[in-house]
This record gives C-alpha cells, structure tokens and sequence, in this order.
C-alpha cells in the first residue's frame, strides 16, 4: 500500500518568508515619514495630489492586467504599483493640478511598466519615465513650486480649499507663495548675469528642516535619508548604489564650487536640493533597473550622480535626477555584462585559477 | 566572542536557514530492531554497479560480501543482516522518478550473526596502500550525500601528495544530525578514521570543521582528539552551505579549489565525519560498511531524532519506528536544502541516506512562483558567486548555451539562490533541467561525432582498400607489361634462355 507524498519537485523544500510585497511594503514604510512630513509642510493640495497619482498608477496596472486578461488583484496587492506611484507623487510639486497626477500616474504603470511585461521587465524606472513624460509636456505647470505652508498654520488652505485647489489651480490669492526651487532659482540668476554672491544662495542651511520650495521627497532632505540609511539596514538595499550616487554629485560640486564659488553652488546644496536623497536612496536602487553586482552598482550610482551634475549644472533643467537615472537605465545590462562578480575558483575573466599546489 | 567577531568571520555567501535541528538532536541513539527483510540496491554510490554475487536461496551471514564492484570506481555490497536471499530483482530506487532499480532482497534470521574476519593488526604499521585496499573491499563511500568511493578518493590524495586531510563536521542541512550525533556518540572512531586516512593518504594534520551550532559535538571530538595533535578541531560559522567541500576548504584553509581542478590538487582532501567512522570500521573491527545512523526529521513525526540502521531497511518501516502523528505532506530523502523529494515511503535506505524527512502541511508548504524582480538576493546568496537570475533568464527563453556562458557548470545545487528569492522562482529546477539538457546535448554530438568519425574512417578505409587494389592491380599489370615487355621481343637472349630451359 503506498502512498503518495506530493509532486517531484527540486530542491529546496524550504522557502524564505520574503516576498515581493513585503520589500515594497517596507519600503514604502521607509519613505512614510518624509511624506507625512512633506503632507504637514505643504498641506492639503499635497495629499490630494499624492491620493491621486497612487490611485492613478494603480488604475493603470489594472487597466494594463484587465487588457491581458490577468486578474488584477494579486499584482495590485504585490505593491509595486503603489510603490512607482508614491515615488512619483513625491517627485512632482506639491500644488500640481489633479491631471498631472493622474497622467503621469498612469503614464508611470502602463507605458513605464506593463508595455514592457510588467514587474521586473521595465527597462526604464517607471517613476522617472513619467516625470519626465510630465515635465516635457507640462513645463509652467512641473516648475511651479510653492514655499511651504504648513498645516494648521494662518493662510493655510483647509481640506476642502486644498481639494478646490488640486481641481481648479492655485487661486490669485496664493500666487505670492509660488516660487522657483532653490536649484531654478540659482539656475535663472546665472543666466540673466547674476553670479551666486548677488542671488544670495550659499547657504543649505534653510535644507535641514526643509523650510523651502521642492517637491515632498526633496524638502524633507533627512528623512529621506533615514529612510534610505534604515532600509540599508534591514538589507533592502545596498550601500554601493546610494554612496556612489552621492559622491557622483558631491566630488564635481566640491571640486568645482572651490574653484569658481561665484558660478558653481556648493556641495551642501548640491546634496539636499532637488532629488539628489530621494534618488539615491529610493529611485536609483531600484531593482528591477539597476546592476546587480556590487561594482557594477558602484558604477551605475557612480553615473548616476555625475549625470545630475552635468545636468545641474550645464544643460536647461535645473534638476537632473530623473534624466541622470534614466541615462544610467539605460547602461544597466551594459554593466551587468562587464561587471559580474568573481565566480569561485576562477579569476575575473572567468579564466579557472592557476593551481598554486 | 564578540559581536564584531562574529561580523568579520561570517562569510559573505550562503544563507541562514533555521535549522531545525534540535530536539532531534538531543535526543539519544536509538537502535533499530533488525528489520524482517533488507533491500540492498546495487548502484547506491557513484560510479558502476556492484555484480551480485549471490544466488536466490543462499544464506549470507551479516558483512558477507553479496556484490562485487565493477570497474575502476564502483563500490562492493554486504549484507546488512544474517539470512537468505530471497530475491534479486527489481525495487524502486530512492529517486523521484521511482523507477524500480536491482537489488538483493534478504530475508533475515533475526540474528544478526556477524561474518568473522581478520582486523589489520597494526595498520600504522602497514603499508597506505593496504587502507585503502580494506576501505574499498568494505565498501566505503563517501557518506556525506555524494557516495564517491573513498578508495579512489585516498589513491587519488595519494597520489597527488596532499598534505592536509579536512574532516567534514559541517553538516549545515537543516533538520539533519547524523553527523552530529556520529560526533558526539562516537568521537573515537571519528579521529581513529582521521588518523587512518591520514595514514593512507600521507597527510601531516586533519581539520575537523565543526559549524558551531554543535557545541556538544564539538566538546566530544577535542575530547577525543587531545591524544593526537595532529587532528585540529575547527569550529567554523553556521552558514550554509558550510558542508560544501569547496566552501569548507575555503573556510578552514584559506584556499581556492580551481573551477577546472579538484581538491586534491590544492593539496587537500575532504572526508566526511561519518565516513572516518566507517573506515574506522573497516580497518579496526573489519566491518563493511552495512549500517549507517539516520536522521528522522520532521512536522509530521511523532518522536524525532537519530536512527542507527541497517542499510536496506524500508523508509515506512523506519518510519512507522518513530511514529506519525499525520499523514506526511512530503517526504524527502536527505536535508531541505539539498534533498530528493520522494514519491512514497517503500523504498530503502542506502549508504547516502543521512536523513528522511516527513514533513507536514506547513513546512511542505512553497508559494506559488511570481515574477524575477531582480532584487539580486540569489547573487548576494550564491556560495560559487555565480548569478543565478541572468542565467535562469536565459534558461527560461531555450538559451542554455547563453545560461552555459554564465558559468553554469559551476553551480553546485545548494538551493541557496531558490531559498531566497523572494518570489520563490525555483531556481534549482531551472538549473538542473539546463544541465541535463546540456549533458544530453553533449552526449548526442559525442555520439554524432564518434559516429561521424567511425563512418570517415570507413569510407577512408574502403578509398584506401579500393586504392590499394588499383595499386595492386596496375602494379601486377605493370609487372605483366614488364613480364611481356621481356617475353615479346624476340631477342636471342631470350630464345636462348628458353630454348636453355626447355
């Protein structure tokens, strides 16, 4: 009498308890705090549009499953959707109108992700791809930030001042509050012949509590560093991509500002304006589009940092971390190929080891 | 030791698995009951199977030798008990495919009358040829999982002059203590073996790599080895897969096993602590290798812990000694990490068998697979530092020679890559199927190639021969033209010759 255990399946019989949804979940976790803060900073109209681009990325992942005939729900519950569109969320200005949010929010999962074959397919990150997307297509509307209003504070708008704001544009009442980021102000001052002295910007120290215009992820500088510097701590990430990132903006801004301080902003500024934590930490290491292998992250992180520089600093945006991630996307199995780590008992070329018996 | 201690010598590879070790472990030796009927396959290690040497009705005495070896690397077989063949045929094989393979069948006498034989009267004195005569006569394989033949191994260490003897004390399976339990039972054989190994092989020390979750094996076997300086005993991280011959090297020698090399020609050599035991055996007391501890592991078993054995003895029987609490969900031959998943339990154990395990609904559980994020943990858990979702990626789409490229044939099937991923890609499987492919696929173009080979040398032989006969032929025309040439003119010469001979 025999009986039958089971299917003849490989080894291992054991599984870890990881999964897909519990990285996403925490990393999610990890960028909570800066957008709570980020939420209080610059009030309602933010929540809004951050409701908006989340509930926007997931619409289009299962939009995208409905059309391959794939249930929708156990994708949707994996995280990722959500993931790309809070990290977009944080990436635009605060006071976006609705239909920024939702385009790019939909633009982010199905033509970002799932025209490639979704989770792990993308070439692109598809939170950047949108930005990007978004800022080409709507310059006046992606360069209109607001200093920060907090919530509760007089003047601010309450919740359904904020929904009216999202739907119908900041009121005239608000337009003192509009300004440029830190990063597009020095930017527009260099090109009308105003050096760094005259426009008064060599100070990050208004960076530390994020008492300044930018998006929720680039205000809230330090959380989005703890959350990065916790998420290397539950080994979510590594150190390569995000160090090497950082030292790819922070050697040429150091190098350059002690040359010629009046045209080059310093280092500090460099490092806490604009998306330089948030992409270090939680765009740059994405998996799906980053190397694999630690060198090849020191590389790709590397590059990533240089190009926001370049971009920075030299071209016409003045802020360069999504075309600097999407440039190194690009390089990523470029890298991958060249920068494999050293298999056992062979040498970096993959050449067996000489016998030393 | 210290935190920071512990952060320097963990190494960057493998996983952490819990281990599942204990109670099992704690809890005593027991002995199985001889069984009423042994199966003994005749290809339970690697290389040719042994040739019965017994007929159907025969009485063989415990130890008797039933099947021979054959060929350079193969290993004999002995009776597990005293009784009489009552069967050599066809068994299922401890494989998933549960395809039947040839055994002797023996039904015992319930005596377990010992065949006498003559121990080596000194063997420190005899020549380290005469060792590893005896190991291999007593059918000694390597019984750490991978049942190689251990005589060829100490001809081959021989051989090659090696110089430091690793005694593999890792067992870093989880679930399984066989090994810890052969440390902590039998300490003394385990370094008497060693010692004779060494002896064998010509090495000047042994290091005992221990993982350090076995404390109490590691106390027994310093114990045992204060006589001997020569025998190290080298606690080393729990880490999987510590075992693994080449992590083991690395870990206790510092040095690299060449990808195209073996051990041996690093200057060492890798024997498991249960087979210093058996050669213990061999040598010593002059018993083959017939019986072997198992570990019975499980969610499903009611008292786990180790079993001494007779090979042969069924897996239900061995099971039904230990007692379920349910229906096992799944039964697998060997650890978690490594084991063979078998179909049922009317199968035998053999020399290999460290372990079954009955695992229930729980533990058996794994996730249905999702899709690569390439979040990387296979690569940062890869033992050989190969990278197992490029080459999965490639195996996926038929690319195998892509897979080959990424050094395919390095990976040693530890598991570690499909124990992480977090969306439970099998990875194992994935691989395993490319090799057997490859192995396929090399084997047809040897065989097209020997075939190719054999039919140019036809029809090379055939142009030859048929060359051969143009040559001969004109040259025996030549040889008529020059006869004729002679003959036709009528030269005096001639004419006097004949008109002479006639």
């Amino acid at each position: 009498m025999s009986q039958t255990y089971g299917n003849p399946v490989a080894a291992p019989h054991t599984t870890t308890t990881n999964s897909p949804a519990r990285i996403m979940s925490l990393v999610m976790l990890a960028l909570a705090p800066a957008t709570l803060y980020g939420f209080w900073l610059y009030g309602w109209p933010a929540v809004y549009l951050w409701l908006i681009t989340v509930g926007a990325a997931m619409l289009g992942e299962a939009f995208s499953l409905r059309l391959q005939n794939r249930p929708a729900r156990p994708v949707l519950l994996d995280g990722s959707a959500a993931l790309t569109g809070w990290l977009l969320a944080v990436s635009l200005p605060p006071w976006a109108p609705w239909w920024i949010g939702v385009f790019a929010g939909l633009f982010a999962t199905m033509l970002g992700k799932q025209a490639f074959g979704g989770l792990g397919q993308n070439l692109f990150n598809p939170a950047m791809v949108a930005r990007v997307a978004v800022l080409i297509s709507f310059p006046v509307q992606m360069t209109a930030w607001v200093a920060p209003l907090p919530m509760f504070s007089l003047g601010a708008p309450g919740p359904l001042e904020g929904l009216l704001i999202m739907l119908r544009g900041v009121p005239p009442a608000f337009d003192a509050v509009t300004s440029a980021t830190m990063l597009g102000y020095a930017k527009t001052e260099l090109s009308r012949g105003i050096d760094l002295f005259e426009s008064g910007l060599h100070a990050p120290a208004l960076s530390f509590i994020g008492n300044r215009p930018g998006s929720l992820g680039e205000t809230a500088a330090w959380l989005i560093a703890a959350g990065g510097v916790a998420m290397i701590g539950l080994r979510l990430i590594t150190w390569h991509i995000p160090l090497a990132m950082l030292a790819g903006i922070a050697i040429p801004a150091a190098i350059l500002h002690a040359v010629d301080p009046a045209r080059y902003l310093d280092m500090g500024t460099h490092l806490l304006s604009g998306g330089a934590l948030l992409g270090a930490f939680f765009i740059a290491t994405d998996y799906v589009t980053s190397p694999n292998a630690p060198r090849g992250q020191l590389i790709f992180g590397f590059g990533c940092g240089v190009f926001t520089y370049i971009i920075r600093t030299w071209a016409g945006y003045p802020e360069g971390v999504a075309f600097a991630v999407l440039l190194m996307n690009s390089m990523t199995p470029i890298i991958d190929t060249y920068f494999k780590p050293r298999i056992y008992g062979r040498d970096r070329k993959g050449k067996p080891l000489q016998t030393t018996n | 030791m210290g935190f920071l201690d512990r952060f320097l010598n963990t190494p960057s590879w493998g996983v952490h698995p819990e281990d599942h070790k204990r109670p099992a472990a704690d809890v005593p030796l027991r002995l199985f009951p001889s069984p009423g009927r042994v199966f003994m396959p005749l290809h339970q290690h690697v290389g040719g199977a042994a040739r019965p040497i017994v007929l159907v009705g025969q009485k063989v005495l415990k130890g008797q030798l039933i099947a021979e070896a054959q060929g350079n690397i193969s290993a004999p077989i002995h009776a597990p008990v005293s009784g009489t063949v009552s069967a050599v045929g066809d068994v299922t094989a401890p494989h998933p495919s549960g395809l039947p393979f040839k055994a002797i069948t023996i039904d015992s006498d319930g005596a377990d009358r010992w065949l006498e034989a003559e121990p080596l009267a000194d063997p420190f004195a005899a020549a380290p040829e005469e060792i590893a005569r005896r190991a291999a006569l007593a059918g000694v394989v390597g019984l750490g999982g991978a049942t190689f033949p251990s005589a060829v191994k100490f001809a081959l260490g021989k051989r090659l002059k090696v110089s430091t003897l690793i005694v593999n004390g890792g067992e870093c399976e989880p679930y399984l203590s066989s090994d810890d339990r052969v440390m902590r039972d039998f300490p003394d054989m385990v370094v008497d073996g060693a010692r004779l190994i060494m002896h064998s092989i010509g090495a000047s020390e042994a290091l005992v790599g221990i993982e350090d979750n076995k404390p109490e094996a590691i106390a027994a076997m310093r114990q045992a080895a204060v006589p001997y300086p020569e025998v190290k005993i080298r606690p080393v991280p729990a880490r999987y897969p510590m075992g693994s011959d080449k992590q083991l090297i690395q870990t206790l020698t510092g040095k690299e096993v060449p990808s195209d090399a073996r051990a041996a020609e690093v200057g060492v050599l890798v024997h498991n602590v249960s087979t210093c035991a058996a050669v213990h055996k061999a040598i010593r007391l002059a018993q083959p290798l017939v019986e072997r501890i198992v570990t019975l592991n499980g969610g499903a078993i009611a008292t786990p812990g180790n079993v001494y054995a007779p090979l042969g003895t069924m897996i239900s029987e061995l099971l039904a000694f230990v007692g379920l609490k349910e229906a096992p969900s799944r039964l697998i031959l060997g650890g978690p990490m490594m084991g063979t998943p078998l179909l049922h339990d009317r199968i035998p154990i053999v020399k290999g068998a460290s372990g079954i395990l009955a695992f229930n609904a729980a533990e058996a559980f794994v996730p249905d697979a999702g899709p690569c994020i390439r979040c990387g943990s296979c690569t940062k858990a890869c033992p050989m530092g190969l990278l197992p979702l490029e080459m999965a990626a490639r195996i996926r789409v038929g690319d195998l020679e892509g897979a080959e490229a990424y050094a395919l044939g390095d990976c040693i099937s530890c598991g570690c890559c499909a124990y992480v991923c977090p969306s439970h890609i099998p990875l194992v499987q994935y691989f395993s199927h490319a090799k057997g492919e490859l192995t396929a696929a090399e084997r047809t173009k040897l065989r097209t190639d020997a075939t190719k080979r054999l039919a140019e040398a036809k029809s090379a032989r055939i142009e030859r021969e048929n060359r051969e006969k143009a040559e001969a032929a004109a040259k025996r025309k030549a040889e008529r033209e020059a006869a004729k040439a002679t003959a036709a003119p009528p030269s005096p010469v001639v004419e006097k010759t004949e008109g002479a001979s006639a």
